[in-house]
């Protein structure tokens, strides 16, 4: 079974992190990033089913230059190769843009059994790319698997809810994204980071993958971010003496802040 | 010269996430216990830390390492000592004690026994040279071992073992008298004791300062039988074979207590710029902010003296230098580096003011575990007695 997983490079939720000034985007020139911890699972239930069957694992990530670093670090945990597109018409691309993208990426490595995602990034968090990548390349689209089971060609995921567990099954090929309670992730092991050096790693622009530059990037957006305010920083609590209506008062505060 | 390549920074910020985030979030936990984490040690083997000086027929790296294995190890101890001194001396006891003496001197057989299951983290080894009454002295072992028939017959006790009580030990090797050599002196041998051996006994773990994540046990031999085959190397030789051993032993000690300045200078930086007194972060007071740059000179003096060690012990394991040189390297960077360690703690518990002595914080745990560093592998004395005897000095 040949895997490809979609993996992004955020930046570090660690570090000081902030907007580009000039056009409102996330800053990814001046903060250290790493690879996105939530597709770290995509790539290790990959890791996985190969590992139990046979096949490949393909990692492929849209980013700026130091985006090769998730590459490389999913291709040290075990993953065979690695596809990364760069291309700086891309920069700024919504949800639909980076969608196409990893679209036509995907078909130009030559599709695939499965393809997985995170169930978000750690940076913009909108969980709609593997929805849009699914549609686009007109496949069964699972979200949100806690636990996944490849049988022939049918994928079989649970996605856990509030109130039921869901059993859920698709043909292959198929899209999942995965969730942060479907494994735990493994380390690279020293021998991983050095076989990782010799790993092939595709660096394609957006004229090989054929698509115009007018179709991606900021000015292809469907939305705009008009202003951005860096959250207040928190504000010291209040204490509020119990003198014998203490609970009512805890309940007001719970309701004014809508928690209940 | 100055730096590590990429390959071994690389190496270092992968045990670096690990140590952060398997180990740092229970040490406090796992200290107070005195607990000894199992099932920790597998997977430090799934990354690799046991197997770096191993050639790869027995599970190991070696051959990954362009020639830089030992440097490796070294990063690998520095940076789990950062985290936790215990976590770090079981990785180098493992290796140093555990590991190395089977692989230098073991058969074949012994090899293909107990190297794959030790390199996977699936068990643990210890060596056994120091006794009751036999320290720095470690040439007055009373501990026998008789052959009669095709056995061994084991008799005495052993004082002080690191890795040699724990769930997964799966042998410990010892050094004995095996009889008396023609210019009357005592010859001494390796044997190797499997655990659960009959008449090997484990004593219960001793009540220690510091190190009470590790595993540390006196051991008794009465009438414990091994087979004649359980020789570990050369009959006579087990003496010189386990000194050999110690020139890599304290370039490891060395690296685990370089881990340990280079945490006192990060906790006493942050620290002193976040305590406020009369109004101000500590740190603007010079006796206090000379302190903290004195723990990064200690810090860079430890990192050029650990790690100009590792190189050279890489360089001779290429053919490239002595063993003289690579053991006197190696006591002067275990000494100085062992004794910065304590002056560290002192200073960094010093920065702390109360809190530096309360076990919330991880200064208080690093100061108790820092002064075994000083004793372990050769106290500081018998470093200087090294030391001197390299240059030709009568010691
Ligand atoms: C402050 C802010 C405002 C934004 N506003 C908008 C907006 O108004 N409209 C809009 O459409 N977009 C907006 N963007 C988001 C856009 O730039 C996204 O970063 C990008 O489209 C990917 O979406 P996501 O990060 O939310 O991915 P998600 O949908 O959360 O990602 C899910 C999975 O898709 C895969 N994936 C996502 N990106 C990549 C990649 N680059 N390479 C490989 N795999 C990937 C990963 O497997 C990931 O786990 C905004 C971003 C920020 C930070
Ligand atoms: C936690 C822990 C783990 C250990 N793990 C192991 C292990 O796995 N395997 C093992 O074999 N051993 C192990 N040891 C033993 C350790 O190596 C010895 O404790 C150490 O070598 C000192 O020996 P000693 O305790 O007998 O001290 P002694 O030899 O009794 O020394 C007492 C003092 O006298 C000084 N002294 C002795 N002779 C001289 C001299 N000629 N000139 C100047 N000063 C001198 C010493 O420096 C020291 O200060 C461990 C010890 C500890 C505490």
């Amino acid at each position: 079974m040949n895997i490809v997983v979609c993996v992004k490079y955020v930046p570090d939720a660690q570090s000081e992190r902030g907007f580009d000034a000039s056009d409102n985007t996330t800053d990814r020139e001046n903060v250290d990033g790493l690879l996105s911890e939530l597709d770290e699972y995509a790539v290790e239930e990959a890791l996985k089913l190969v590992e139990a069957g046979e096949g490949e694992v393909t990692v492929l990530t849209i980013g700026p230059e130091q985006a090769a670093d998730a590459v490389k670090k999913a291709l040290q945990m075990g993953a065979d190769k690695g596809v990364h597109v760069s291309d700086a018409a891309i920069s700024g691309s919504d949800a639909p843009a980076t969608s196409l993208v990893l679209a036509e990426a995907i078909r130009k490595i030559g599709g695939a059994d499965l393809v997985l995602t995170g169930m978000a990034s750690t940076d913009g968090s909108m969980s709609v790319v593997p929805a849009m990548l699914a549609e686009r390349l007109g496949l069964p689209q699972v979200t949100f698997a806690s636990e996944l089971t490849v049988d022939g060609d049918t994928v079989t995921i649970r996605r856990d809810g509030d109130a039921a567990s869901e059993t859920i099954t698709a043909s292959l090929p198929a899209l999942v994204s995965v969730t942060d309670q479907i494994n735990e992730p493994r380390y690279p092991s020293f021998k991983g980071i050095m076989a990782a050096k010799k790993k092939p790693v595709e660096r394609w622009s957006l004229a090989d993958l054929g698509i115009d530059s007018s179709q991606v990037g900021l000015g292809a957006a469907w939305t705009k971010v008009e202003d951005v305010t860096k959250r207040p920083p928190r504000q010291q609590g209040t204490i509020v003496p119990d003198e014998g209506d203490g609970g009512a008062r805890l309940a007001e505060f719970l309701a004014s802040q809508k928690f209940i | 010269m100055f730096q590590l390549g990429p390959d071994h920074e690389e190496f270092r910020s992968l045990v670096r996430d690990f140590a952060v985030g398997e180990v740092e979030p229970h040490v406090h936990e796992w200290d107070r216990a005195h607990h000894f984490p199992t099932d920790l040690i597998p997977k430090m083997g799934e990354l690799g830390l046991f197997g770096l000086v191993v050639p790869e027929e027995f599970g190991g790296s070696l051959e990954d390492s362009d020639g830089g294995a030992f440097t490796n190890l070294c990063i690998a101890i520095e940076e789990l000592g950062r985290v936790d001194q215990s976590i770090g001396i079981t990785l180098s006891a493992g290796v140093g004690l555990g590991i190395n003496p089977i692989l230098t001197y073991g058969t074949d057989e012994q090899k293909q026994t107990y190297l794959p299951d030790l390199v996977a983290g699936r068990t643990l080894a210890g060596f056994g040279l120091t006794e009751p009454d036999a320290g720095s002295d470690a040439g007055a072992t009373r501990t026998k071992a008789e052959l009669v028939g095709d056995e061994w017959v084991v008799n005495g006790a052993k004082a002080f073992i690191t890795n040699s009580g724990t769930d997964i030990t799966s042998v410990v090797a010892v050094t004995a008298r095996t009889g008396t050599t023609s210019d009357g002196k005592a010859e001494i041998s390796a044997i190797m004791v499997p655990s659960g051996t009959p008449g090997f006994e484990v004593a219960p773990a001793y009540d220690k300062l510091g190190w009470n994540i590790s595993d540390t046990h006196g051991l008794a031999f009465s009438d414990c039988r091994v087979p004649a085959e359980n020789l570990l190397g050369e009959r006579g030789h087990g003496f010189k074979q386990f000194l050999k051993t110690l020139d890599d032993g304290r370039i490891a000690i060395s690296a685990l207590a370089l881990g340990l300045i280079t945490r006192m200078r990060e906790e006493a930086a942050a620290y002193s710029q976040s305590r406020l007194a009369f109004g101000k972060p500590i740190a603007v007071n010079q006796g206090v902010s000379f302190q903290v740059a004195d723990l990064a000179v200690m810090e860079e003096t430890a990192r050029l003296l650990t790690y100009k060690a590792a190189w050279l012990k890489d360089e001779q394991e290429a053919g490239r230098t002595s063993v003289a040189k690579v053991k006197q390297a190696a006591s002067i960077a275990k000494l100085y580096t062992s004794e910065a360690a304590v002056s560290a703690t002192r200073i960094a518990t010093q920065i702390f003011g109360g809190n530096g002595f309360m076990e919330e914080y991880p200064v208080a745990r690093f100061y108790r575990d820092a002064k075994i560093l000083e004793i372990g592998e050769g106290t500081s004395e018998v470093q200087r007695m090294v030391i001197a005897r390299g240059l030709g000095l009568p010691a």
